[in-house]
């Protein structure tokens, strides 16, 4: 048994004792190349698409620079599997084993994350990598050309999925299922209580000539790739499956998305809290784990005084902090049960702790001249979250699926403020008219405001 | 809990996504790059250093496109340290100050190139703009003795034995035979060699450049960049190429190719100096009868009046020597008449003679693919 087992099996008694409850945890070591390549895919193995490539040289350049460090990936599930670094010290290891427990209650324990376990079960990880090889058998039979072009389109959309839906989703119901009652007019109710008459007419105007088939979409419909998947008029098998495994994986990357701030500040309070009960560690390890944590949650680089983004791990530590001390730990394990970043900044992020920690929110103008804006609190709270609305996109729906496959998708730019940037949407139109083989048109604004219609 | 090392999971050392991703990413840069090549090579300094096979080329990485917002005229966030509303964190540029903040990595935007080797671009571009394959020239005279191996025969050098024919000889022998022996002297088999006269593949390529004050900058670089391709072109198709780069204005003279585009002169024009010394250079170095010989000419097409007889004489004698001769006419505006100048007048008429000529011209970059296109045209048609 390592050192490293050793403190990390007295760790989770300890955990054990504080009340973290959680799915079992597997670890694994992992040398730098291989955390790089997890951090950058979000998944121990998945599909291949050359836009990963790219984040993965980005990563390496930040990381080459010293910008960037990984100390641990995480993937909640039953069980959960974690990857330390083998690089890392055993101070920082024993640091990260601590971090990943807090993690791991959150994730057990968090509502919004217990529903996507429930949805997609707790072996996520096995079917990204069920899906990556399915992918790589499709590549074998028709070609890289073609299942990338699936994949462009697929993962463009990745964002674009009902979050508040289900993951197993059926196809809309082909007829209106009942035809809305007609209330009665003032009339028939008069007619009806006429002596004689019989208890109900039906009058000619009311009568329905059998089932009403139901328009596809029946409603704007945001979920595009599970809409994509099913209503797409020449998509082969293959190609519908590829849309539904990137959905799936999105899906389940939606609780972390939601509740980042919360969970790293969970996981960072934990891990305080444990390192400094643990009276099992040697005291030059303690002060090395410590000095790590600091490193981690402090708001902005070493030497400066201001960052133009907002640390998670530091925001979402220092708001669990002031919750465990107003209102006690138990009162913290509802909050962490009940609330998703939203809910957490709105409720809990108050205007002293904003203040104590420095938050503001600026305005960079185009000429590159970037000011302190406001400290307003609900402003800052707002700006915090915008980045969260909607998963990080804008809300672009289908809307009218034509009898010549013709299909139209509308961004709800009177939503989000303003219209889509136009050279990007036309490269996506392009990208989904690849596998949706007819027309596709995408309604916006232009930078005036004006509606526009872009198609491919 | 359960902690397993790297050691028992060898499969990330074997193999990185990363890198596959990343190179799948390169390949299509390539294929792009490869999109907008006639655009790029036009612009390139090609030819800047002879011998340097490859071009390196600066490429922004492909982005996967998302669903974004448009820009905002000013973009909204959280920060955190100190700062009161109202103070600047980063001041404005100011107008003119564009250069200042260029050097600094700042916008972190990365770039990296692209190393295209020159072969790998001509085959693109010829594939691209479907150009035709030059053909050789097959004359009598062209032919070069050689040894090729011909029919067998009993007898012969041991180092020819043809063992696979022997062996069949022994075959039928031996099916025919009773308690036979394995091999005889009759089965024996020997390759033949006979002198044959093959087709010769050397091209001998003659540059002209009009380097008189009337051909400025842009007119020579015009023209470099087209024999640059020209010759890359008639490279492919042979296996040895020879190069003669000769300059002219009253007077012509050889040149490396190294000087070959920096030399210049203010003197008049006078055309039938390079036919003529391209002949002597025909005579001393590249008979014809051994050489597919190609020569190609740039000028802005106006040649000294006194200069015409003489000109059309030297190329009617050059002409008749060659596979083919070009003439590429540099400069003018858009509606200019190639007609319009007394070498084109005489070219045209060279071509209407039946010569194996061909003449077009090069305003701007664009043109030269299109030039190239119609002299590598011209000369199939012309040969077929």
């Amino acid at each position: 048994m390592t050192e490293l087992q050793e403190y990390a099996a007295q760790i989770e008694a300890l955990a054990g004792r504080l009340g973290l409850d959680y799915y079992p945890v597997d670890f694994e070591m992992a040398p730098a190349s291989l955390m790089t390549e997890i951090a950058v895919y979000g998944l121990p193995v998945r599909m291949p698409h050359w836009s990963f490539g790219v984040r993965y040289i980005h990563q390496l350049v930040r990381q080459s620079m010293g910008h960037s460090k990984i100390f641990e990936v995480m993937f909640p599930g039953d069980p959960c599997r974690a990857y330390l670094m083998d690089g890392n010290s055993l101070a920082e290891n024993t640091l990260v084993t601590a971090h990943v427990l807090g993690h791991a209650d959150f994730a057990k324990n968090n509502q919004l994350f217990a529903r996507f376990h429930e949805m997609a079960g707790g072996n996520i990880v096995e079917h990204a990598a069920a899906h990556a090889h399915r992918i790589q058998q499709a590549i074998d039979a028709v070609g890289l050309e073609r299942v990338e072009a699936v994949l462009d389109a697929a993962l463009a959309l990745e964002s674009h999925v009902d979050v508040t839906g289900e993951l197993h989703r059926g196809r809309y119901s082909e007829f209106v299922s009942e035809k809305p009652k007609s209330t009665p007019s003032e009339f028939q109710q008069r007619y009806s209580q006429l002596p004689g008459s019989p208890e109900q007419i039906d009058l000619p105007f009311g009568v329905a000539a059998g089932p009403v088939r139901a328009q596809v979409p029946p409603h704007p419909e945001y979920d595009l790739l599970w809409f994509l998947a099913h209503y797409a008029p020449e998509m082969e098998q293959w190609e519908r499956d590829i849309f539904l495994a990137v959905r799936a994986e999105s899906l389940y990357f939606y609780p972390v998305f939601a509740c980042q701030i919360m969970n790293e500040g969970w996981a960072s309070y934990w891990h305080a809290r444990l390192l400094r009960e643990a009276d099992f560690l040697p005291q030059p390890m303690y002060l090395s784990a410590i000095k790590a944590h600091s490193d981690v949650v402090r708001p902005y680089a070493a030497g400066q005084e201001t960052a133009l983004s907002i640390n998670p791990y530091h925001l979402g530590f220092a708001i669990w902090e002031r919750i465990v001390e107003k209102h006690g730990l138990e009162r913290a394990r509802e909050v962490r049960r009940d609330e998703d970043d939203f809910g957490f900044i709105r409720n809990w992020l108050d205007r002293d702790l904003a203040e104590e920690s420095g938050l503001f929110v600026y305005e960079a103008h185009a000429n590159e001249e970037i000011r302190v804006a406001t400290k307003d609190i609900a402003a800052v709270r707002e700006a915090i979250l915008a980045p969260k609305f909607n998963y990080g996109a804008p809300r672009v729906a289908a809307v009218d699926l034509r009898h010549d496959g013709t299909l139209t998708l509308a961004h709800d730019y009177k939503s989000d403020g303003r219209g889509l940037d136009v050279q990007r949407a036309r490269k996506v139109l392009e990208y989904v008219s690849r596998v949706w083989r007819r027309p596709v048109r995408l309604a916006t604004a232009n930078s005036t405001g004006e509606p526009v219609e872009l198609s491919a | 809990m359960t902690l397993r090392t790297a050691a028992e999971t060898p499969w990330s050392e074997l193999f990185s996504r990363g890198a596959r991703d990343w190179l799948r990413h390169n390949q299509k840069v390539r294929e792009a790059v490869k999109e907008t090549l006639p655009d790029i090579v036009a612009s390139e300094e090609l030819i800047s250093k002879p011998g340097n096979r490859t071009v390196i080329v600066p490429v922004k990485f492909l982005e996967h496109a998302r669903l974004r917002l448009a820009d905002p005229a000013s973009q909204q966030g959280a920060g955190q340290g100190r700062g009161e509303p109202g103070d600047v964190l980063q001041k404005g540029r100011e107008r003119g100050d564009e250069g200042a903040r260029e050097g600094g990595t700042g916008n972190g935007e990365l770039r990296f190139v692209v190393e295209l080797k020159i072969d790998e671009i001509i085959d693109w571009l010829w594939e691209e703009l479907k150009l035709p394959e030059l053909k050789p020239r097959r004359t009598a005279t062209m032919d070069e003795p050689d040894y090729v191996r011909e029919g067998w025969d009993k007898r012969g050098a041991r180092s020819r034995l043809d063992r696979r024919r022997t062996i069949k000889e022994a075959v039928k022998r031996r099916a025919v035979q009773v308690n036979p022996v394995p091999i005889t002297n009759d089965d024996l088999r020997f390759r033949q060699l006979v002198k044959r006269a093959t087709p010769a593949i050397n091209a001998a390529v003659i540059f002209a450049l009009d380097v008189s004050g009337s051909m400025d900058e842009s007119q020579r670089r015009l023209a470099k960049t087209f024999f640059f391709f020209a010759l890359q072109g008639i490279r492919r198709q042979y296996a040895k190429v020879e190069t003669a780069f000769i300059a002219h204005a009253a007077e012509a003279w050889e040149f490396e190719e190294s000087q070959f585009f920096q030399a210049s002169s203010s003197g008049g024009t006078v055309s039938s100096s390079a036919f003529g010394l391209a002949e002597d250079v025909l005579r001393s170095r590249y008979d014809p009868g051994r050489y597919n010989v190609y020569f190609f000419y740039a000028s802005d097409g106006e040649n000294a009046a006194e200069d015409r007889l003489p000109a059309e004489q030297a190329l009617a004698r050059l002409a008749a020597q060659v596979n083919y001769a070009g003439y590429v006419e540099t400069g003018g505006v858009a509606t200019f008449r190639p007609r319009d100048t007394q070498l084109s007048e005489l070219f045209a008429a060279s071509r209407a003679q039946g010569r194996p000529v061909g003449l077009s011209r090069l305003s701007s970059q664009e043109d030269v693919w299109r030039a190239i296109r119609e002299f590598f045209k011209q000369e199939q048609t012309r040969v077929d």
